[in-house]
């Protein structure tokens, strides 16, 4: 069995993407953090993870950019905020998890085919386009996307759907679509990162 | 001027269909009106915020935009949709230079029908977005629903479930830990409400039952299990994602737990309107996965 080593050493470190990351968080914010780990202590997701919140937030501070934006935290997170209202420190950890959702999928640095990106893309194109997002599609999508055989045992959920009339193949859009992506288009010529503070 | 404008978001119109059919029949029963916004968007929900923070805040914005004409209160069922909208609201109000970006940008590509045709679509971010268990305990208040229930549900035994986005990390109309706006209402609905229930605010596994089953799978599991050990009839809730995933996938949690699992999951405002005397039909009790009429006339008869 290989074995790796487990010290991360200076040589690992990204300066850029740990100055990134404090200007995201607020460098005196991040001093704040006493690593009490009650953010990873209240996360459903946790037993998951390569690792939780609290070694999540240390790493990206040091600059470990591969391992934090390579491990499979961030895409666990569900966006449930029990971290960020058990932060004494008031650290806004939910929002840090989407900041660095965006910046593994702007860097090129998510997982291929990875389900938890492959849906957001399929989410926010839809939306895009039409303006309203519609399930029946997000989910034929996603397994195209990141492999039919995945969605099988979904095969169930999906005829009960149908069944009982709660899934509909018609798209459902906006009458003012085009307006809608002039402004989406328009915001993001505009550009610029918005701090999660 | 009364009633309220309605943003439905996306799941409403899908799977969602009954909270919106319940929602509707039950505000119609109490007389106070609910409004479709024109032509509003999808609000972002947790996807949109992953892949493009400013084009995540515009779409929020422009629904703030279009709902603030009315000067009604937009009411949000959806506990994604009410979280991005209210987040966005107080983001807006934060941070001048964001809110100067998305105005400009707004005016320049969007528009609104007034009087005199269409106009620019501009923003004060001066709408509030309320979620029907706010409405319906601190406005219409709870006993104008109590006057009005005809047929309450005694005897059975249902756990409020809140899901995370209404409470957390805002909570401005309830409490935070032990939220109790559905409890209240279970209860003038007649409902034994099953306050042991310890889960009301664990996360449902949200849209990691698509991306990541196994998971999904998990979180689920806790919930149903234990609704089951503490001979729970029925869990309430108050979110499309929340009620799917609790609903949809019992087979899967059945085998998981090793226990036969049936545990009906309806909405809140389903509830409600059983108790107000509306027909099952009418508030889409026959669009549930599980069996909902077993459970009833168990109870019926005990009671």
């Amino acid at each position: 069995m290989a074995t790796e080593p487990m010290i991360r050493t200076e040589a690992d470190r990204d300066p850029e993407f740990a100055d990134w990351f404090t200007d995201l968080v607020g460098e005196e914010k991040l001093r704040e953090c006493i690593h009490c780990g009650i953010c990873t202590g209240s996360c459903p997701l946790a037993s998951h993870m390569d690792f939780g919140p609290r070694k999540l937030m240390h790493l990206a501070r040091q600059g470990f950019s591969a391992d934090v934006l390579g491990s499979n935290t961030i895409w666990l997170c569900t966006s449930c905020y029990a971290c960020t209202v058990a932060c004494p420190e008031q650290i806004p950890v939910t929002d840090v998890m989407y900041a660095l959702k965006r910046r593994a999928i702007e860097g090129g640095q998510a997982p291929r085919k990875h389900p938890v990106v492959n849906l957001a893309k399929g989410f926010t194109g839809q939306v895009h386009r039409r303006g309203r997002m519609t399930e029946a599609y997000l989910i034929a999508g996603l397994a195209l996307r990141s492999g039919v055989l995945r969605y099988v045992g979904m095969a169930g959920v999906g005829w009960n759907s149908v069944r009982t009339g709660r899934i509909s193949l018609l798209h459902d859009q906006i009458e003012r679509k085009e307006e809608l992506r002039n402004l989406l288009d328009a915001v993001e010529q505009h550009g610029g990162e918005v701090a999660v503070r | 001027m009364s009633g309220y404008d309605y943003y439905p978001g996306c799941s409403l119109k899908g799977t969602g269909k009954p909270y919106e059919e319940s929602l509707l029949a039950v505000f119609e029963s109490l007389g106070v009106a609910l409004d479709e916004l024109d032509d509003w968007n999808c609000c972002g929900a947790t996807a949109y915020m992953a892949v493009d923070e400013m084009q995540a805040v515009a779409l929020a914005s422009r629904n703030l935009a279009l709902a603030e004409k009315s000067g009604r209160d937009l009411v949000a069922p959806c506990n994604a949709c009410w979280l991005v909208l209210n987040k966005t609201l107080g983001r807006l109000e934060g941070d001048v230079d964001l809110r100067d970006a998305i105005c400009a940008a707004m005016a320049a590509t969007c528009t609104t029908l007034n009087g005199e045709g269409r106009r620019p679509l501009t923003l004060e971010g001066s709408v509030a977005v309320r979620h029907p268990l706010d409405v319906l305990v601190n406005d219409i208040g709870l006993e104008t629903i109590e006057e009005k229930v005809v047929s309450p549900l005694e005897g059975l035994r249902v756990a409020p479930y809140y899901g995370c986005q209404i409470v957390r990390p805002l909570a401005p109309f309830d409490d935070q830990h032990d939220p109790q706006t559905m409890d209240r209402l279970l209860a003038a609905a007649g409902c034994e409400v099953a306050a042991d229930y310890p889960f009301k605010t664990r996360c449902c596994g949200a849209s990691q039952m698509m991306t990541m089953p196994d998971v999904g799978i998990d979180l689920v599991s806790l919930l149903i299990e234990d609704a089951i050990a503490r001979d729970i009839d029925v869990i309430a809730v108050a979110c499309p994602l929340c009620q799917f995933n609790l609903e949809g996938y019992q087979g899967k949690v059945a085998k998981r737990i090793g226990k036969e699992a049936k545990l009906p999951i309806l909405y809140f405002t389903q509830l409600l309107g059983l108790a107000l005397g509306i027909e099952p039909k009418r508030l889409g009790i026959q669009r549930s996965f599980v069996p909902v009429a077993p459970v009833l006339e168990r109870r019926a008869a005990h009671a």
